[in-house]
């Protein structure tokens, strides 16, 4: 299971990415699922799917909205969470934990460097 | 990926005006809710519980909504049934006072311009609860088309409560029992803890439940008064969105508006007897026509086979790949944890159980017609 610690990354979209032993982990931020409000529907990528930075490639749906979850950075789909589709309000309660949404490998470690650090993930917050 | 978290408003501008605000604002805040811009207002979408749980909870106990912004008014002068029977194709003049009806303001073309609540209070007199997003609309109207001996009088300084459940009832009750008593659709000028109010059996939610028309003044310390009972817990626009849809009610600006008719929308029951006798409302002979023949279209309730929800918008595909129609609401449904929706499809393609396909996202999703409401209405007898 991922922790978010000292080394997590952030999105603008309000993704959290860790980065370990060449596989990032991604879910959404504690800020987005509180402002998505109860999450009653998700939908993964399929795995081995090659994707590029910025692409939309899972979904997450609350009673009252549809949003996409983008890829943080450029790799491939290797593992996604089944727990988050059977349980969807996994992602309410434990957005920063067991609500993570997809792994990736294949990634540039420059890539996820040049994401957001918390301090700049917070002052982001600040200007919404 | 939080863009579109909050829901769509086309009706309001943040950017160029304020945002006006309810009698309760205060209150709203001091609860914990979150507010989001609705209709040129900032109003309550959901309290620190969520849409879920104060859904769930209004459909069990009770729950408090803000109403208030809401349009309010008073129509009052000699005949003033005849002059709104001008405009609406239900039937005003057979309401007795303390009654209160259902009706439909329509346009020449058969579309409905507003849906809204008329109350008799007396035989001149009479309260009009019209739709937020169609106050500035439905005020010059009605106002244009009244003889001389009538006026209509808006009530900016009136607040609306809802308070909507199966133990609601019980709750009125204790701060007055007649009230209480009231059957549905019953409309009552009375006291509430000393406070003067308009009450109403009826609501947007399916359950049993009331709407009280309070001066602005007194509205927070009547909802305190009514949060105070242990079966009462604030409620959001959110959750009155899916209990009206779970309840199979529409949505004035996604499931009717100017180019839907009354015969189209399932709503033809709204039509008086008398008024399909004479056929003298606005509309009527388009209305007529469909009623006589048949719409093209019908709204229908809609069911999907998987999980993901579908949204307003979305295209409805028949089975052999022809477009049906389109989503007018679409949501999930909290008790039944699956999603709903309702929309319009071709007539052929209207009755129950009629397999369709849903374009979400570019995938087609299985999907059937499924009798409205979603669930069984509970109103009071």
């Amino acid at each position: 299971m991922p922790k978010l610690n000292a080394e997590t990354r952030y999105t603008s979209d309000h993704e959290w990415v860790t980065l370990d032993g060449g596989v990032v982990t991604v879910g959404i931020t504690d800020h987005a699922q509180e402002a998505l409000g109860d999450v009653v529907f998700v939908e993964l990528p399929e795995p081995g799917r090659q994707v590029e930075a910025a692409e939309a490639c899972a979904v997450v749906e609350s009673v009252k909205a549809a949003s996409d979850v983008y890829a943080p950075i450029s790799g491939r789909i290797s593992d996604v969470n089944q727990a988050i589709v059977d349980d969807p309000s996994l992602v309410n309660r434990e957005a920063a934990s067991g609500g993570w949404f997809f792994r990736m490998d294949g990634v540039k470690e420059a890539e996820f460097d040049a994401l957001m650090d918390h301090a700049e993930y917070q002052a982001h917050l600040e200007t919404l | 990926m939080v863009e579109n978290a909050l829901p769509d408003d086309p009706s309001s501008n943040p950017e160029s005006r304020p945002l006006a605000t309810t009698p309760l604002d205060a209150l709203h805040r001091e609860l914990g809710a979150r507010m989001v811009p609705f209709a040129g207002y900032a109003m309550p979408v959901q309290y620190s519980p969520g849409i879920i749980a104060e859904h769930l909870h209004c459909r069990s106990h009770a729950a408090l909504f803000d109403v208030s912004h809401m349009g309010q008014a008073t129509l009052q002068g000699t005949n003033a049934a005849a002059a709104l029977e001008r405009l609406v194709p239900g039937d005003i003049a057979g309401l007795k006072p303390g009654r209160q009806r259902y009706t439909l303001l329509t346009n020449e073309a058969g579309g409905i311009l507003d849906d809204l609540m008329v109350a008799r209070l007396a035989e001149n007199r009479f309260l009009l609860v019209v739709n937020a997003s169609r106050k500035a609309t439905d005020l010059p109207h009605i106002e244009a088309a009244l003889p001389a001996g009538v006026r209509l009088d808006p009530h900016e300084d009136r607040a609306l409560l809802a308070l909507q459940g199966p133990e609601a009832a019980a709750v009125l009750a204790r701060l007055s029992a007649e009230a209480g008593a009231l059957g549905f659709m019953g409309v009552l000028d009375t006291r509430l803890d000393g406070i003067p109010c308009i009450v109403s059996r009826s609501g947007y939610t399916g359950e049993d439940g009331f709407e009280i028309s309070v001066p602005a003044e007194h509205a927070e310390a009547l909802a305190r008064r009514l949060l105070a009972e242990a079966e009462v817990k604030p409620a959001g626009l959110g959750a009155r969105d899916s209990l009206r849809l779970e309840a199979g009610l529409p949505l004035y600006g996604n499931d009717i508006d100017e180019l839907t008719s009354p015969v189209e929308a399932g709503l033809t029951w709204t039509l008086g007897k008398r008024r399909r006798m004479a056929w003298d409302f606005p509309g009527a002979s388009a209305i007529r026509d469909q009623i006589e023949n048949g719409p093209h279209r019908r709204r229908v309730g809609i069911r999907l086979d998987g999980r993901a929800p579908a949204r307003a918008g979305t295209l409805i595909v028949a089975e052999d790949g022809t477009g049906a129609g389109t989503i007018t609401s679409g949501g999930f449904s909290p008790s039944l944890n699956a999603p709903i929706a309702m929309g319009y499809v071709r007539r052929d393609l209207a009755e129950d159980g009629t397999a369709l396909h849903l374009t979400v996202r570019g995938k087609p999703l299985p999907a059937r017609v499924a009798p409205l409401p979603f669930v069984p209405h509970r109103y009071a007898r």
